[in-house]
């Protein structure tokens, strides 16, 4: 039995996500555990509190919001919160007046409810050819039959739906709603599926035969790469995930992200270890590099971000 | 027997007039003032070649200065006609003696001539609108920001002859009599302000057949013909038509007078130029000049100069509150400009730098120095004019052309603040237009504004303009609508509508003096229901809305009997036919503005109230009254405004439990106020703009229900306050377009983005098709400052590096250094919209 998704953020005005302005739904929950994550909220299914001590200033108008008593002051009169004790129920994120405490994870509306929702800027989709895009955390892995009412219920009205996946998902749930998903953003990180099981916990096999399946159902497919060193930015790393995408799909308009470091923080106010592994952004040159090594294998639509 | 010799008022008079010579011999001794700039020498200014380069960087290295020509030249004429002629006359007088003998110049690589005062930068004044004591006069030389230079012969003229002329005699001492203590409690109080005791009736934009393209000549023949039909048989009010009318010919003599002027002076300066390209560029400025004093303009370059004389004229006639404009100049040049070029004596280039000539001229003229606190408070040098480019057409078909894309070629280049540059986006707007519109924009520094054309034309209508004057119409000044060339339209004051919950919330006593100003509404813990409350709020809000309307409307008639403005009346259709004065009613039509200030601020101090109060009792009306009063500086007030500030819906979020409120309280403040006749003929409407006065009623508010500190600024124009919206750009605009627009003279948005987040070509479609959503939608106005937090912030700490540093403050740009702390940190405080 299904439950209901979480979400972590709905984002207006999302312009990275698919094209025109946009509405992008953020579901939390991710079965991959890719290293170099810049929003780990998104990896567990169950809501977490996020606390930014550094901002803190032990005010403690939270204490005596927090029934777990989870939350307490440290010898040195700072205010500190109880993991272990948390149930993430949020109460003590109103009380605080520095916006130090967020909750990640609500339940989701219903699907009719919330499809209503993304329709408040439908006079924006409509103007600049946007729409509604679900991404996460993995959409696809969550209540299928959520995803396929909100779906059809956005395609019927008329807005174009993309969908942001990892590719990681059973097939049934992709093809429950190819009928309404006028795009798929389609993450692909490295090919090598030695490196891919180390990097994201999981073998790309299931994900490049769903990219496969996708692709013959005459799906519109736009690859995205987070381009990260030293994982996936050598030549020889981008010239065969580049092999994989014409053999499989032809020349689909292909992004490529560069890593950036804002998620760092966020694994400090989830009370969480990053990995150890070092990673660092490519540099301009680099970028520009593969770029032209891409158009040259083949790829005639290859750009910088989303 | 006594001595009765009789002493001729004649000599008394002589007396003065030698003093006056003296005078102004003694203020024209000194010369214009330098300043620094980062630009350090001409070469690295901006603009197109070498010429606009060197009087660009003339027109910002020179210090604005006060300039008292005007003033002793005036006086003059008082004491030589006052009494013996009748007021339009005695005042086309004054402008006809102002332009035949100020000192006039043209300075070097110039091709439109004139300038308002003795040269670039010179600040005449006005005594006859607001008299500066000598206080101001230091005030405005010694303070840091936007100071003007005053030199002790320019005191002395000040002291000697025109304080004591001036002094009683000003507009603004009767105005201030006239009032009644009921309106000098709420004015002090800072309930509303009042436009009239500062400057004249102002907002007037070119746009009638005969402004824009007769000859003077012609107008003088037409002005005859009003005056030899008038009906001395039938007609009781011939003899002040008759007086109007010779006023209109006695400020026309004025232009003439000058524009030949600078004929003589450039053929003089010809004969005696050693450069042979320069004196054939002088020899056709006198032919420009002499042609304009009297027929139609024949090309592009003398329409630019018959327009800035006329610019010249109306600002030296009188102050009016935002200048003057030339409305549609792309369509107003788009004739000559294609008939030139055509002929081969006009190229783009050429076209192009002739415009960025004219800017600079704008850019010399600084806004005439203001009295009392306002000169005190007031941060902003700029003189504004709203030139709006693109739009429609008065048959309705798309009106962006050629001159059109020079316009915005010009302003991007040129970067000045005035004039205050904006666009006018149709349904019928090629996309390209927008596009370079917003990619111009995007530089950052707040220019150009966009309007909705659709929306101007839906104001005008429900104001009860005819469909083509409607579309003759545009924004001028900050965003107020107007039918330009055709409707007298002044601004009266700003309305501080947060404060007025302030006056509710303390049964009618405001809290900062314990005066009661207002009504007696009732202790508000008596209120059982939100509903009790809003009530009390709407009684208070029409009580000083009441006082406001009675006040302005005195002042209205007594600026239309001490201050008619001939040649702007003649300007202005159908002022000669009518033969009465601009200020009078003469205008086909007349509206009165009153621009309603904080309705964010407002919205959210409601909502709060309503959401913790009543609807869900978080915390009980003594609690918030109690924390109110404290500034929420009380132990137990700190979860109060947690509460009301960060957990309580706000207006800007595209939420309805507030964008409800605020169509309430929109709707109020509208309906009390249109429809109350302005005695001149036509109606009261509303506007929603600030200027920068949210800040001063931010300083003069207590801290409100929704958690924002007593003295921080309320928010400006239609935008949220400060950190209320958290949903994006789309949100705001969602819950800006629910307030029925077209039922105003016009609101302003202020939105502001990280320059990344509209980068390359696809910000700029985004850019785009946020301001045709928000049009779409119903939307008058949105502006963008367009520049990092970080780099404000850095501008605060290090203003010498930022002296170029130029930012959208209300519906006007300004230099970054030339604002207040508290607005510079206003506009840091604006949420930031990134995607």
């Amino acid at each position: 039995m299904a439950s209901r998704p979480l979400i972590f953020n709905i984002q207006r005005f999302s312009t990275h996500d698919g094209p025109g302005i946009r509405t992008t739904v953020f579901f939390k929950g991710c079965p991959l555990r890719c290293a170099w994550c810049h929003n780990p909220e998104s990896q567990s299914f169950a809501p977490q509190l996020m606390v930014d001590e550094d901002r803190c200033v032990s005010c403690s108008m939270c204490l005596a919001a927090c029934s777990q008593a989870a939350i307490a002051r440290d010898a040195a009169g700072r205010v500190r919160t109880d993991r272990a004790r948390c149930i993430a129920c949020g109460a003590c994120v109103d009380f605080c007046p520095e916006d130090v405490r967020e909750l990640a994870g609500s339940p989701a509306p219903s699907a009719a409810e919330l499809a209503e929702r993304l329709l408040a800027d439908r006079m924006f989709f409509e103007r600049s050819g946007g729409g509604v895009t679900l991404s996460g955390g993995e959409c696809l892995v969550q209540d299928i039959d959520y995803l396929e009412g909100l779906c059809r219920t956005l395609h019927d009205e008329g807005v174009h739906v993309a969908i942001d996946t990892c590719g990681f998902a059973p097939r049934g749930h992709i093809e429950r709603l190819l009928p309404y998903a006028d795009l798929w953003l389609y993450d692909l990180k490295v090919l090598d599926d030695e490196v891919h099981r180390r990097v994201t916990g999981v073998s790309n096999e299931p994900i490049l035969d769903n990219l496969a399946f996708l692709a013959r159902s005459g799906a519109v497919v736009e690859i995205r790469v987070p381009v990260v060193h030293p994982v996936n930015d050598s030549e020889e790393a981008m010239r065969a995930l580049a092999a994989c995408v014409t053999e499989r799909v032809g020349a689909p308009r292909v992004s490529l992200l560069p890593y950036h470091t804002t998620g760092t923080g966020k694994y400090r106010r989830l009370g969480i270890e990053p990995g150890q592994e070092a990673f660092c952004a490519p540099s301009a040159e680099q970028m520009d590099r593969l770029v032209h090594m891409l158009v040259e294998q083949g790829l005639t639509d290859v750009g910088l971000g989303g | 027997m006594a001595d009765l010799t009789i002493t001729r008022f004649d000599d008394i008079a002589a007396q003065q007039l030698e003093a006056i010579d003296a005078a102004l011999a003694a203020v024209r001794s000194h010369g214009a003032p330098m300043r620094a700039t980062s630009h350090a020498t001409w070469a690295d200014d901006r603009g197109m070649n070498e010429r606009i380069k060197r009087l660009r960087h003339q027109s910002e290295t020179t210090q604005p200065y006060l300039d008292m020509e005007r003033a002793l030249i005036e006086t003059a004429t008082y004491l030589r006609h006052e009494g013996s002629v009748s007021v339009p006359e005695l005042r086309g007088m004054v402008l006809r003696d102002y332009f035949a003998n100020k000192t006039i110049s043209i300075e070097p690589g110039e091709l439109i001539v004139g300038e308002k005062g003795r040269g670039p930068q010179a600040a005449p004044t006005f005594p006859e609108l607001c008299c500066h004591t000598l206080a101001d006069m230091h005030n405005m030389n010694d303070r840091e920001q936007v100071n003007f230079r005053v030199t002790d012969d320019d005191l002395a003229a000040q002291a000697g002859i025109v304080i004591p002329y001036w002094r009683t005699r000003a507009s603004r001492e009767k105005i201030m009599r006239a009032q009644t203590s009921a309106w000098h409690d709420a004015f002090e109080a800072g309930i509303f302000t009042e436009f009239y005791e500062q400057r004249a009736g102002g907002h007037t934009c070119l746009g009638s057949e005969r402004g824009v393209r007769a000859g003077f000549d012609e107008i003088r023949a037409d002005i005859q013909a009003a005056i030899d039909a008038l009906d001395y048989m039938a007609d009781d009010h011939a003899v002040a038509k008759c007086d109007e009318l010779h006023g209109m010919l006695i400020a026309l003599d004025a232009v003439t007078i000058l524009a030949e002027r600078y004929a003589e002076l450039a053929e003089h300066m010809a004969s005696e130029e050693s450069d042979a390209a320069r004196a054939a560029e002088l020899i056709q400025i006198a032919e420009n000049c002499r042609t304009v004093a009297r027929d139609r303009p024949r090309t592009f370059w003398q329409w630019i100069q018959r327009y800035w004389f006329i610019h010249l004229a109306i600002t030296s006639e009188t102050n009016p509150w935002d200048a003057y404009t030339p409305g549609r100049l792309d369509q107003h040049l788009i004739g000559y400009y294609r008939a030139d070029v055509e002929a081969g004596e006009l190229t783009r280039e050429r076209a192009l730098e002739l415009l960025e000539c004219l800017w600079v001229k704008f850019n010399n003229q600084p806004a005439p120095p203001k009295v009392g606190v306002t000169l005190k408070e007031s941060g902003t040098y700029s003189d504004f004019a709203n030139i709006n480019t693109g739009g429609i057409t008065p048959e309705g078909t798309d009106g962006v052309n050629e001159v059109s894309y020079l316009i915005l070629d010009c302003m991007d280049e040129m970067m000045f603040i005035q004039p205050n540059s904006n666009v006018q986006i149709s349904r019928k707007t090629p996309r390209r237009f927008l596009r370079r519109a917003c990619e111009v924009a995007r530089a950052g520094w707040g220019q150009p504004a966009f309007y909705n054309t659709e929306e101007i034309v839906d104001e005008l209508l429900a104001a009860g303009k005819s469909l083509a004057d409607a579309r003759r119409g545009g924004s001028s000044g900050c965003v107020e609508t107007g039918c330009w060339g055709y409707e007298a339209y002044p601004l009266t004051g700003y309305f501080n509508l947060p404060k007025i919950l302030e006056i509710t919330l303390n049964d009618g006593v405001d809290p900062r003096t314990g005066k009661l100003i207002g009504l007696r509404t009732g202790d508000p813990r008596s209120f059982a229901t939100y509903d009790e409350l809003f009530d009390a709020y709407v009684r208070q809000m029409n009580h000083f809305i009441d006082i406001k309307v009675r006040g302005s409307n005195i002042n209205t008639q007594i600026c239309a009997r001490e201050n008619p403005v001939p040649f702007m009346s003649l300007m202005t259709e159908d002022c000669i036919a009518r033969g009465e004065d601009y200020n009078a009613g003469g205008a086909r039509y007349n509206t009165t503005y009153l621009q309603g200030v904080g309705i964010g601020s407002i919205t959210d101090a409601l909502a709060s109230i309503k959401y913790n109060v009543y609807d869900h009792a978080r915390f009980t009306m003594d609690e918030l009254l109690g924390a109110l009063a404290r500034n929420f500086a009380g132990d137990a007030d700190a979860p109060i405004r947690v509460l009301a500030s960060r957990r309580t819906p706000k207006y800007g979020n595209d939420d309805d439990y507030a964008d409800d409120i605020m169509r309430a309280v929109f709707a109020c403040f509208r309906d009390s106020v249109t429809g109350r006749p302005n005695m001149r003929r036509g109606e009261w409407r509303i506007d929603m703009l600030p200027t920068t006065c949210h800040i001063y009623f931010g300083e003069v508010t207590g801290a409100s229900p929704s958690g924002r500190l007593a003295g921080e600024p309320v928010s400006d124009g239609i935008s949220p306050e400060a950190h209320a919206d958290v949903n994006g750009p789309t949100a705001v605009i969602k819950s800006c377009a629910k307030m029925d627009h077209a039922s105003t003279g016009g609101t302003l948005l202020n939105q502001k983005f990280t320059p990344s987040s509209i980068a390359g070509d696809r910000g700029l479609d985004n850019l785009a098709d946020l301001v045709r959503s928000y049009f779409d939608m119903g939307g008058h106005h949105v502006q963008f400052n367009i520049v990092d937090r970080e780099t404000l912030i850095d501008a605060q700490r290090h203003p010498e590096a930022y002296r170029d540093l130029i930012v959208r403050v209300a519906g006007f740009s300004e230099k970054w250094c030339n604002l207040g702390r508290e607005l510079q940190d206003e506009i840091i405080n604006r949420t930031v919209q990134g995607f």
